[in-house]
């Protein structure tokens, strides 16, 4: 809006933050923040709806607000009634409650659907220097493109719906520095479980963070969305990456994206949003892109991983007794010993997908590794596309025929292994190298074992069948350039 | 949200602490799609007690929960305080409430007033002495009276304010609908819309 620029330099998320500022909250009260883009799914929204019915209020701005099917959705035999009762009950009610307020439905089937973070970015309707909200905590991704998005309960869900706006009280500000060249191999997943590792799971509580440096900077856009939708793994409300030439680029003549006068409006205040110099952030933290190995977790939360090279940490190593019991329990339940080599731990499953790692950039680095190549024996490996249009588009490259030729299954888009709302579980005991988000006890099925990973260390894992990077893998003559 | 001034209806002394929310609605209940109808879900596994206090005719109706110290602990699910409200509670009286489950119920309408443990005792022995008595809860003065026995309870004011005024947040948003239009009119042209589909 920039109705008065204040004179002090100013972080990334206090612009967008003051530029959508309703009403300035006095006396301890919450500032009432406008919401650009409301994003909708089957799961957080059915009770959102029963309110505004029960008022009698509409949803005010039918033109903010989007929703799609994911959390519940198959990813085989979609044209077929879904199978369990709990998930179809809440698929058939978004289709009601959609038709009756009249929001738009990407439903299953519909070439726009698919998960919800990977859907708003695909459609242009995801920008930078907006506020975006949706009922998943995931919300998080939106951020890599210089826009403020976070997750919200169901209450928050109505109150957005009913009038566009959350009462809410400034986040703190975290600078995340990371300068320098990343390896080969080593790609934009582990720089997050990374930071992760190093802040500990819940070191951004009460922050939003702010990825820049380098290596940031050198990031695609698929790279910086993996990034920031796993800020709320640390804790943090949200995670954000000043917008540049990659970022409007990536927006350009995507379906919703702004043209002619608009566009060039857009760019030119999108310019002024990057952190001014001398902008005061609450913390700051610093990692070395150059000396990063690719990531992978050993326990039963996001801050758990280490290098793939090192080995199973030993709980008796950590002075924090609350840390020290956590392991204890994280080991157990992984079934794992200290001081074994990451390396070889042997895996029965390995899960591509998630709004984490689900776009065509992750399908194109993991087809890159598998190419002319077989699975390990025995191992089930299930690549999931983020979006209908991602699958299409997958198709159309010819990566399909790379994955099954491989021995991955091919499915539809969904949320899918991630978090198994739908028939895609791990079965008790067995351990999946999955590019999802969370590893926390049952995530991916009751009683499963889940290590993140990159795509590109899923991708090696996958043709060893134990955790690898690709560097692990013979050589082999190249067909050709992918 | 209805305005809440004064309300009067019979009172159940519910004589536990630490009542946590999955007691007052077990997880089972929470893969349903509606926001209302969770009455049945209350206390669910309680109710199975043919002693339980709710299961006596004397407290069939009853509208105002007496209940010991640390209610509402644990898990933050809002549907602790929807499966109170459905029930037809519209006061909780405790000497001491879990801050999140505070925070839900004064975005539902739910009085959650703090008396003091010796005063809560009182209560809980006026209501056993007359089973089904009424008691009578005053918001403005922040006082319960029953019988002979008169409280004053604790709220914090803004939530108060909001009771009073029958304000739920939304409704509170909407005060400011005035700002909200204002906004909007000067919210830039290249701004995301989702409509018309293209």
């Amino acid at each position: 809006m920039s109705m008065q620029i204040p004179d002090r330099p100013r972080t990334l998320a206090e612009k967008v933050w003051e530029d959508h500022l309703v009403v300035k909250g006095e006396d301890g009260q919450p500032d009432l923040i406008y919401i650009d883009l409301h994003l909708v799914h089957e799961v957080t929204s059915p009770q959102a709806f029963d309110g505004l019915r029960a008022e009698g209020r509409p949803v005010r701005r039918l033109d903010l607000t989007i929703a799609t099917e994911d959390h519940n959705t198959p990813t085989i035999d979609i044209d077929k009634p879904i199978a369990d009762l709990t998930s179809r009950t809440q698929i058939e009610t978004l289709r009601r409650n959609a038709e009756e307020f009249g929001v738009r439905l990407h439903s299953l089937g519909d070439k726009e659907q698919g998960i919800v973070h990977v859907v708003g970015p695909q459609l242009g309707l995801t920008m930078p220097g907006i506020t975006v909200v949706c009922g998943d905590s995931h919300t998080s991704t939106h951020g890599a493109f210089g826009a403020m998005a976070f997750g919200i309960g169901t209450s928050e869900v109505e109150h957005v719906l009913a009038t566009q706006t959350l009462p809410l009280k400034p986040f703190k500000t975290m600078a995340i520095t990371v300068e320098g060249e990343l390896k080969p191999g080593v790609s934009a997943k582990d720089i997050i479980l990374a930071v992760i590792a190093k802040i500990g799971a819940n070191g951004g509580q009460g922050y939003v963070l702010e990825f820049r440096g380098s290596a940031i900077r050198s990031l695609s856009m698929e790279g910086r969305m993996t990034i920031c939708n796993m800020s709320i793994e640390a804790g943090a409300r949200a995670g954000m990456v000043a917008p540049d030439e990659t970022t409007f680029e990536y927006v350009k003549g995507r379906p919703h994206a702004p043209t002619g006068q608009d566009w060039e409006d857009a760019v030119a205040y999108w310019r002024t949003l990057p952190s001014d110099e001398g902008a005061v952030y609450d913390a700051e933290v610093f990692l070395d892109a150059n000396e990063l190995e690719p990531f992978v977790t050993w326990g039963t939360n996001p801050g758990q991983g280490v290098s793939l090279n090192d080995v199973v940490p030993d709980p008796a190593s950590y002075d924090d007794p609350n840390e020290r019991a956590a392991a204890e329990r994280a080991l157990e339940y992984m079934a794992l010993q200290p001081g074994t080599p990451m390396k070889d731990v042997a895996v029965d499953a390995v899960f591509m997908g998630s709004c984490t790692n689900s776009r065509i950039e992750d399908l194109r680095q993991f087809a890159s590794i598998v190419r002319g190549r077989k699975k390990a024996d025995g191992v089930r490996v299930m690549v999931v596309p983020g979006s209908a249009r991602v699958r299409l588009e997958a198709e159309a490259e010819g990566l399909d025929r790379i994955f099954t030729e491989f021995g991955a299954e091919w499915r539809f888009a969904g949320c899918s292994m991630c978090l198994g709302m739908n028939p895609d579980q791990l079965a008790p005991g067995e351990r999946c190298a999955s590019t999802s988000n969370r590893n926390f006890e049952g995530r991916q099925g009751k009683g499963g074992r889940t290590h993140l990973v990159s795509p590109l260390v899923a991708a090696a894992t996958a043709v060893l069948g134990r955790l690898a990077s690709p560097s692990d893998l013979p050589a082999f003559e190249k067909v050709e350039a992918l | 949200m209805e305005k809440f001034s004064s309300h009067t209806g019979v009172a159940a002394p519910l004589k536990r602490s630490a009542v946590d929310t999955d007691q007052i609605i077990p997880a089972v209940y929470l893969k349903r799609v509606t926001k209302t109808g969770f009455e049945d879900a209350l206390f669910a596994n309680w109710r199975q007690d043919p002693q339980f206090v709710l299961n006596q005719p004397a407290y069939s109706g009853a509208s105002i929960l007496v209940a010991g110290p640390d209610f509402g602990t644990g898990s933050s699910r809002e549907h602790a305080v929807w499966a109170l409200r459905d029930y037809g509670f519209k006061v909780v009286l405790s000497p001491k409430f879990a801050d999140i489950f505070r925070g839900n119920a004064g975005k539902q309408g739910l009085v959650t007033g703090v008396v003091a443990e010796s005063e809560i005792e009182t209560i809980w022995a006026a209501l056993e002495a007359q089973p089904g008595i009424e008691m009578t809860v005053d918001l403005g003065a922040r006082t319960a009276r029953v019988g002979d026995v008169q409280v004053t309870f604790d709220i914090d004011d803004y939530t108060r304010w909001r009771l009073l005024e029958g304000l739920d947040d939304i409704g509170l948003t909407l005060r400011n609908e005035d700002k909200i239009a204002q906004f909007e009119a000067r919210r830039e042209a290249w701004r995301p819309r989702t409509l018309p589909v293209r």
